[in-house]
């Protein structure tokens, strides 16, 4: 049996820079930086005083009942999966429930929970925690939600591995629909750990920019006078579909998930391999997979977090596995660091790149590293086809999830 | 207190808990079946109206609260 197409017919995100799609695209081509201030009293006591908070709360979407049983990255999910199974054109005319199948994944889970009904244990007693408080908080929470509204009964599917897990979400998705599993997944990740534990912690590491005074010129990938991630929040989502099934209904394609790898370091549990051994090697098998030629990957949408280490060792990597010709973007220039949703947000940039043939910019490239010697799309958007683009996530733990987009 | 006063607090608990418009709330309807109040919810409602009403509801009596009514003799008894 020969291997089935895999192709996108849906999207759906909220985001720093947008409550939709639509809006963090626009923001994303006009270069607009999502992080900003946190006000919250909390935040005065810690070193980090920025984030990429969302553009939209989840009270706008969702109503506030069912919002009492959902943590906020369970809400966050529930409007992108939404955002993206309307956008497929399935909500009007769904499949077999049997046939659907959700990989939705989150980096940290449902920490807010955790902490806030650990306050109320604390403060009240054990008899006035939430009943809620399991499935608020369990890590498969996010995709359980999700199966539920949709209905899908082909399994429902939480992948955990830090920040590549989006992107991870994604590739195994289309693992499911080759191996005849499910004919739709609804693939992605969600993250909102904007809270002083998190905060503190990734802090304590020495791996968040403490640009307090200037919030939206602290995400600088590559920049020399980068200091560390700036946390965001958010949620993405897309419908991959098995591509006789889309063409069957006559959907809408916006893109082939052509090829995707997973591998893993084998080297540390926080830093990357100072070659980057594991992403050069994920890059060659995805490419691989995809079937297509190295020099028809023309453009990135690379991990690159802001990280003084990250960012360079990426970039050695992507020259050794790719060459000096695709043209790079980093969106967590704009965006903020989503984490757990960050492979999933910035599949969809990626994806949109291809069909509007237009890179969003880097922004805050103003100094660029001495080691960055390939081609950013560095503060304004760059017009240019994009036959096949790459989308890379990485994760702590030596996680590498690289997948490859394709016009159909 | 009287029932009424009682049936208008349970209302509010219910209203803020699981979304149940104050208009439905009535001594004859079931929590489960008339309001959909699923057991989750349930334990909320009670640990919400030992707040409001000051009284003790053991897990072992919640089972027999079926309805509204239920809720509100129980509660009388002990206020």
């Amino acid at each position: 049996m020969s291997r089935p197409d895999v192709v996108v017919t849906g999207l759906g995100a909220t985001t720093p820079l947008g409550g939709d799609v639509a809006s963090t695209w626009e923001a994303m081509l006009a270069g607009r930086s999502g992080v900003g201030p946190l006000t919250q009293e909390w935040a005065g006591q810690l070193p980090v005083r920025i984030a990429a908070e969302l553009a939209v709360e989840p009270t706008e979407k969702l109503d506030r009942v069912k919002l009492r049983r959902l943590d906020r990255s369970e809400a966050i999910a529930l409007i992108a999966a939404h955002e993206a199974w309307a956008d497929s054109g399935l909500a009007d005319a769904p499949p077999e429930p049997e046939r659907i199948a959700v990989s939705v994944g989150s980096g940290i889970g449902g920490a807010q929970t955790l902490l806030a009904q650990d306050d109320i244990l604390e403060a009240s007693g054990p008899r006035r925690v939430s009943p809620h408080t399991v499935p608020m908080l369990m890590p498969n929470g996010p995709a359980a939600w999700v199966g539920l509204e949709l209905g899908a009964q082909a399994g429902v599917h939480s992948v955990a591995s830090a920040c590549a897990t989006g992107a991870e979400a994604i590739a195994l998705g289309l693992d499911l629909i080759r191996a005849g599993r499910a004919d739709v997944v609804l693939a992605g990740g969600t993250e909102a750990v904007i809270h002083p534990l998190p905060i503190a912690g990734f802090a304590s590491m020495r791996a968040m920019s403490t640009r307090n005074d200037d919030p939206e010129r602290a995400s600088r990938p590559w920049d020399k006078g980068r200091d560390g991630f700036v946390l965001g929040e958010g949620a993405g989502a897309v419908v991959l579909e098995r591509a006789d099934h889309a063409a069957a209904r006559g959907a809408r394609v916006y893109a082939r998930l052509a090829g995707a790898a997973l591998t893993s370091d084998g080297y540390d549990i926080v830093q990357p391999h100072p070659e980057g051994r594991g992403v050069i090697r994920a890059i060659n098998m995805a490419i691989a997979d995809a079937g297509i030629a190295r020099s028809d990957i023309v453009h990135v949408n690379a991990h690159a977090t802001s990280t003084p280490v990250g960012d360079i060792a990426e970039i050695a990597a992507l020259r050794t596995a790719l060459g000096n010709h695709p043209v790079l973007t980093a969106t967590k220039s704009m965006t903020g660091h989503l984490l757990g949703a960050a492979g999933a947000l910035e599949s969809i940039a990626t994806i949109l790149a291809i069909r509007d043939s237009v890179i969003p910019p880097t922004i805050n490239l103003d100094d660029p590293d001495d080691a960055l010697d390939l081609d950013v799309a560095a503060h304004k958007p760059r017009h240019m086809d994009v036959p096949a683009a790459l989308n890379n996530g990485f994760g702590f733990g030596g996680h590498n999830a690289v997948l490859v987009f394709a016009r159909v | 207190m009287t029932r009424d006063e009682i049936t208008a607090g349970l209302a509010e608990i219910l209203e803020e808990v699981a979304g149940v418009s104050p208009d439905d709330v009535a001594e004859e309807k079931s929590f489960t079946d008339d309001l959909d109040v699923d057991s989750l919810s349930m334990v909320e409602v009670v640990v919400a109206a030992e707040e409001k009403f000051g009284v003790k509801i053991p897990d072992n009596d919640v089972q027999n609260l079926k309805t509204v009514g239920d809720a509100v003799a129980y509660i009388e008894a002990q206020s």
